[in-house]
């Protein structure tokens, strides 16, 4: 259903906190899409500074979220949200949380960028991450899209990519811990590569979340925890 | 290792907040459509009252269209939508109070149990007696309380001593929640009950002849708080032996008492369903118009 159908809300100071809580969302969303970026490219470059950007970055978050939260209380408190604005309260307030993880995350492959610059490069994983990486950042963009325009069909595409990155994720794990085996030497600096996927892996199970949020506020149907041809079915359906 | 040159370009660190969700002033007005039935669940299994494409008329003016609903034993049904969309008129035919305007006309099939409400047969003072009503106004008669829920059991000759007329009383009023507050001056006017007291006597008078229907026509509009919560306490007490048809106004006070909500829009009964499903994932776009004050 599309919930612009009848256009603006008869009480326009709920228009202006509804907008408000949706652009201040869409702010954190980018804030975060940046942080990972930057973790990652701090990553393959190492780059010290951008690194430490990251690490910076997470104070800004924190507050958003902090602020979105308390707008959502406000708005439950005094408007009594029904239907539609009901579902986009509890889907902002759920997604909030999943951004300030994946901040949270975008942190930790700061802190191995940091640790790898000084340590110097690990010989092999740079491939896995830069994949995995795209993968992911996709992902959050995707998630953030489909929040944007109510696209449930968008937001069950990534939840269908967050299975894929769990393969490669496994395969990518396999491949290291095999070369570990052959050269004990490298092991701390493939383990800050490990850690890192493993952060980013995180990434996309957030980003999936984020979009599980979204099509609970478009269907109005939870498909958490469930496969994902039993989630198809409830968007198609 | 120079793998950032390879990061995908246009994926660096685009700003969602430059780029608002919708634009909400560009979205055309669309026309609005009508179901041609009412969605949802308007059935249930062994209907306390059935009723079957009801039409009501005021002269030549239809009021209500077509409209078909069930309302369950032992269940709160929630009427609401915009003022004037035929929620209360359709609320009076029920027990035939729309009999009293000349004008009125009513149509289709309204059976209370296997009973035809407007059966030319049915002795509408009788009916009356089993489907009850409650005003938006508290109404009492210019008479003490106790005289007030005696009233009907007296018309309807269902107490013959003294005795089984005061135990009627006090479990009317008990019922209703009053008891304790006036049970000291019962003799006094009921006219001197403060507005809240004065709503439970009219519920104690209704609930005094045992009806199996109330109805109830915004009965907390009057009320301050306090009051509404102790008669929605009460409406969830008397769905143990009554069944209720709620109209209201308050949507929050649609979603605490009710167990279905049906949506009204311009005599057309466009959606019932579970109250749950109606406040949070209403099936048609009027309803979740209204629902989230869109329009109305």
């Amino acid at each position: 259903m599309d919930r612009t159908y009848f256009g603006q809300h008869s009480s326009s100071q709920f228009n202006e906190a509804l907008e408000s809580i949706r652009n201040h969302l869409m702010e954190m969303g980018g804030l975060v899409e940046k942080q990972v970026v930057d973790a990652l490219d701090a990553l393959l470059r190492a780059d010290s500074d951008l690194a430490e950007k990251v690490m910076q970055a997470e104070d800004k978050v924190d507050k958003l979220e902090i602020q979105i939260d308390e707008e959502c209380a406000r708005v439950l408190a005094l408007r009594q949200p029904a239907a539609s604005d009901l579902r986009l309260i509890i889907a902002v307030t759920k997604a909030v949380s999943d951004l300030e993880r994946i901040g949270d995350e975008s942190a930790k492959i700061a802190a191995m960028a940091l640790q790898l610059s000084e340590e110097g490069e690990s010989p092999r994983g740079y491939v896995e991450v830069r994949h995995i990486g795209n993968h992911v950042r996709n992902m959050l963009r995707d998630s953030l899209d489909a929040f944007a325009r109510f696209d449930a069909d968008k937001a069950l595409d990534v939840a269908a990519e967050d299975n894929e990155v769990d393969l490669e994720y496994r395969s990518a794990m396999r491949s290291l811990v095999t070369f570990m085996m052959e050269d004990p030497r490298a092991i701390s600096r493939v383990l800050n590569i490990i850690w890192s996927l493993r952060a980013l892996e995180r990434i996309g199970d957030h980003a999936r979340n984020i979009a599980e949020q979204v099509i609970f506020l478009v269907k109005g149907k939870d498909v958490r925890h469930i496969s994902m041809d039993e989630m198809e079915e409830k968007v198609k359906g | 290792m120079d793998t950032a040159e390879k990061l995908d370009k246009n994926a660096s660190g685009r700003n969602h907040a430059e780029e608002p969700m919708i634009d909400l002033e560009e979205q055309p007005m669309q026309e609005t459509r009508y179901p041609e039935h009412t969605v949802g669940t308007p059935f249930v299994d062994d209907p306390k009252m059935r009723l079957r494409d009801v039409d009501v008329f005021y002269g030549d003016n239809q009021a209500i269209h077509k409209v078909s609903l069930d309302i369950g034993k032992n269940e709160v049904v929630a009427l609401i939508g915009p003022s004037g969309c035929g929620k209360s008129t359709f609320l009076r035919s029920l027990n035939r109070m729309n009999d009293t305007i000349d004008i009125c006309r009513v149509t289709g099939e309204l059976f209370l149990e296997d009973q035809d409400l407007y059966d030319p047969k049915m002795d509408v003072v009788e009916l009356r007696a089993r489907v009850g009503m409650v005003f938006q106004k508290p109404n009492p008669f210019p008479k003490s309380i106790y005289d007030n829920v005696a009233y009907g059991p007296r018309l309807h000759g269902l107490a013959n001593k003294k005795y089984e007329l005061d135990e009627i009383v006090e479990t009317s009023l008990r019922k209703a929640g009053l008891w304790d507050e006036v049970k000291d001056r019962l003799h006094a006017p009921g006219t001197g009950l403060s507005g809240g007291q004065q709503q439970r006597l009219c519920i104690a008078r209704t609930i005094a002849v045992s009806p199996e229907v109330v109805l109830m026509d915004e009965p907390c509009s009057a009320l301050d708080p306090i009051a509404t919560a102790k008669i929605e306490e009460l409406i969830d007490e008397l769905t143990e032996s009554y069944t209720i048809a709620i109209v209201t106004h308050s949507m929050q006070q649609a979603a605490r008492v009710s167990n279905r909500t049906a949506y009204f829009h311009l005599g057309r009964l466009i959606e019932v369903n579970d109250t749950e499903t109606v406040f949070t994932k209403p099936e048609h776009e009027l309803t979740e118009a209204y629902i989230t004050g869109r329009f109305g």
